[in-house]
């Protein structure tokens, strides 16, 4: 079927009106549905990635608080706000995960069903988070080691977590 | 330059099905980790200025670094780069669509002669550091990937925070900032009509099913990529673990079929792949859907060893060689669709008479 409007193109947009009780079909291709004022629904430029990341970033908020957010809340080393990163789905910088920190939080257990880094620590500047990593993996040993009381081992434990916890100062 | 290699030869490391295990399915593994700066401005925020800067860091810890696989690398920043080449990277499956449309001096790769070593520079990170290897073989690409993530390290300060893992410019890589994935070729699950049904479960699981030339490509040549979605709250173990599972289970299903297939329809079977070879080594004109649907049903005949005299190598690289910017390197010149047909069609038949011997 060609467009009703130039007659030569293939009509890709089909509408029915009704006027006075009558209905009206018109069939028109994308360039006259444009001209005539049509818009044009582009889903899946509405449903990429960045859209729909940003739109997890903003939905935690109502309306009133996002006008205040975006105006205020800027990420103090590289000056992106959260407006920008619900329109793009990006962040700006590495402070931006520290700025952002309450908004990031319900999208990352959204996009990943869990918010914290399990994996590689680099080696450096990663020394103190290993040590608090070994701490966390102690204290975890001490509640089962409570747990099943068996008292002795929990103090060796609690003893352990003393020790690596000095070097952490 | 070593690699200029990458622009010159159609050959690239992850064709070499010789070398890897399960090549009949999985053509290729890849491991890419994603790697910032602290505090300075993701690559999509850098001006020229700021972005120089950004490179020069990147460039002198490469420069210092003894590491043996960074010291055989070559830096090409896109001001160097013709989109053309760029392009030819992008059909090699090293860099991203994306990242070849810039022609920034800031933005580039690092690799390797062989290109199983390529780092996307100021693509969406400051660093993808990639490792590309035939057949399956995550944890041989991660162990390399992570050596010359090791290596920089010492030399750049990483973005990383305690909780969140490496910091990324977007929330969907951040943790481990790494993306695993591998390429399959399905004919047998496509063949069977599973395919949605398959990848519907997958899906399930964290995994994500693509083109083979990624994000929102479309899927061509029974050709797939599987790569994990997650990068929280799972080690870099885990995640190699759990797309080694999958996989294994995709590849028994495709052999599975392949097997019901030999067994139960020969003759078809016999008649698609010799119809196909017979098109492909005598064909003047043949547009690219039509070649890589054709080179899919004889890799699938040489596969299950209906085709004995072609070498799957020969394949993997012809899937390359005969895209778009692949052919107008080789002709020297731009093309337009129909003498690109044309120059397709000679392509692959050059090809197939020298594996024949």
């Amino acid at each position: 079927m060609n467009c009703d409007e130039c007659k030569k193109r293939p009509a890709t947009v089909h509408f029915t009106q009704v006027y006075n009780g009558k209905m009206v079909e018109t069939h028109l291709c994308q360039q006259c549905y444009v001209q005539k004022g049509g818009i044009i629904f582009d889903v899946a430029k509405q449903l990429s990635l960045p859209n729909l990341l940003g739109s997890f970033f903003v939905s935690n908020y109502n309306l009133q608080d996002m006008k205040s957010l975006s105006s205020t809340t800027a990420c103090p080393n590289c000056g992106m706000k959260l407006g920008d990163i619900s329109n793009t789905g990006r962040l700006g910088c590495s402070r931006c995960y520290t700025a952002f920190e309450r908004e990031l939080e319900p999208t990352l257990r959204r996009v990943h069903g869990d918010s914290r880094h399990v994996g590689k620590i680099p080696a450096r500047g990663g020394e103190k988070v290993m040590v608090k990593k070994k701490i966390e993996g102690l204290k975890y040993q001490l509640q089962k080691a409570i747990a099943v009381e068996d008292y002795e081992k929990a103090a060796e434990i609690r003893d352990e977590i003393k020790e690596t916890e000095k070097q952490l100062d | 330059m070593k690699a200029d290699n990458l622009l010159n030869s159609n050959f690239v490391r992850w064709m070499a099905a010789d070398e890897g295990p399960e090549t009949d399915i999985v053509v290729s593994s890849r491991i890419r980790l994603a790697r910032n700066l602290d505090l300075i401005p993701f690559p999509h925020l850098l001006n020229q200025e700021r972005g120089k800067k950004c490179l020069q860091e990147l460039q002198s810890a490469w420069k210092k670094s003894d590491n043996k696989d960074l010291k055989e690398m070559d830096l090409f920043t896109f001001d160097q780069l013709t989109s053309l080449e760029r392009q030819m990277l992008v059909e090699k499956h090293l860099i991203s669509p994306n990242h070849a449309e810039s022609d920034e001096s800031f933005r580039g790769v690092l690799a390797n002669a062989d290109g199983s070593l390529v780092i996307m520079i100021n693509e969406e990170d400051h660093l993808r550091i990639q490792c590309f290897l035939p057949g399956l073989q995550l944890e041989e690409c991660y162990r390399r990937a992570q050596k010359i993530d090791d290596d920089l390290e010492k030399n750049l300060n990483f973005a990383f925070d305690d909780t969140r893992g490496y910091l990324t410019s977007c929330p969907t890589n951040v943790g481990t900032g790494m993306r695993a994935s591998v390429m399959l070729h399905l004919p047998a699950i496509v063949f069977s009509g599973q395919t949605n049904h398959i990848f519907h479960n997958i899906g399930q699981l964290g995994m994500a099913v693509r083109g083979i030339y990624g994000e929102g490509t479309e899927m061509v040549g029974n050709f797939f990529q599987l790569s994990n979605q997650i990068t929280m709250g799972q080690s870099e173990e885990d995640i190699i673990n759990n797309l080694n599972t999958i996989t294994t289970q995709v590849v028994e299903q495709e052999r599975l079929i392949r097997e019901k297939l030999a067994e139960e329809m020969k003759y078809q079977l016999e008649d698609r792949v010799g119809r196909a070879y017979g098109i492909l080594s005598s064909a003047r004109v043949l547009n690219s859907n039509e070649a890589m649907s054709l080179l899919s049903d004889v890799r699938l005949g040489v596969d299950m060893g209906i085709l004995a005299k072609i070498k799957p190598y020969a394949l993997n690289e012809l899937v390359v060689a005969i895209r778009p910017a692949h052919l107008q390197k080789k002709t020297g010149k731009e093309m337009d669709a129909f003498h690109r047909d044309v120059k397709r069609a000679e392509v692959i038949q050059e090809r197939l008479a020298i594996t024949r011997g």
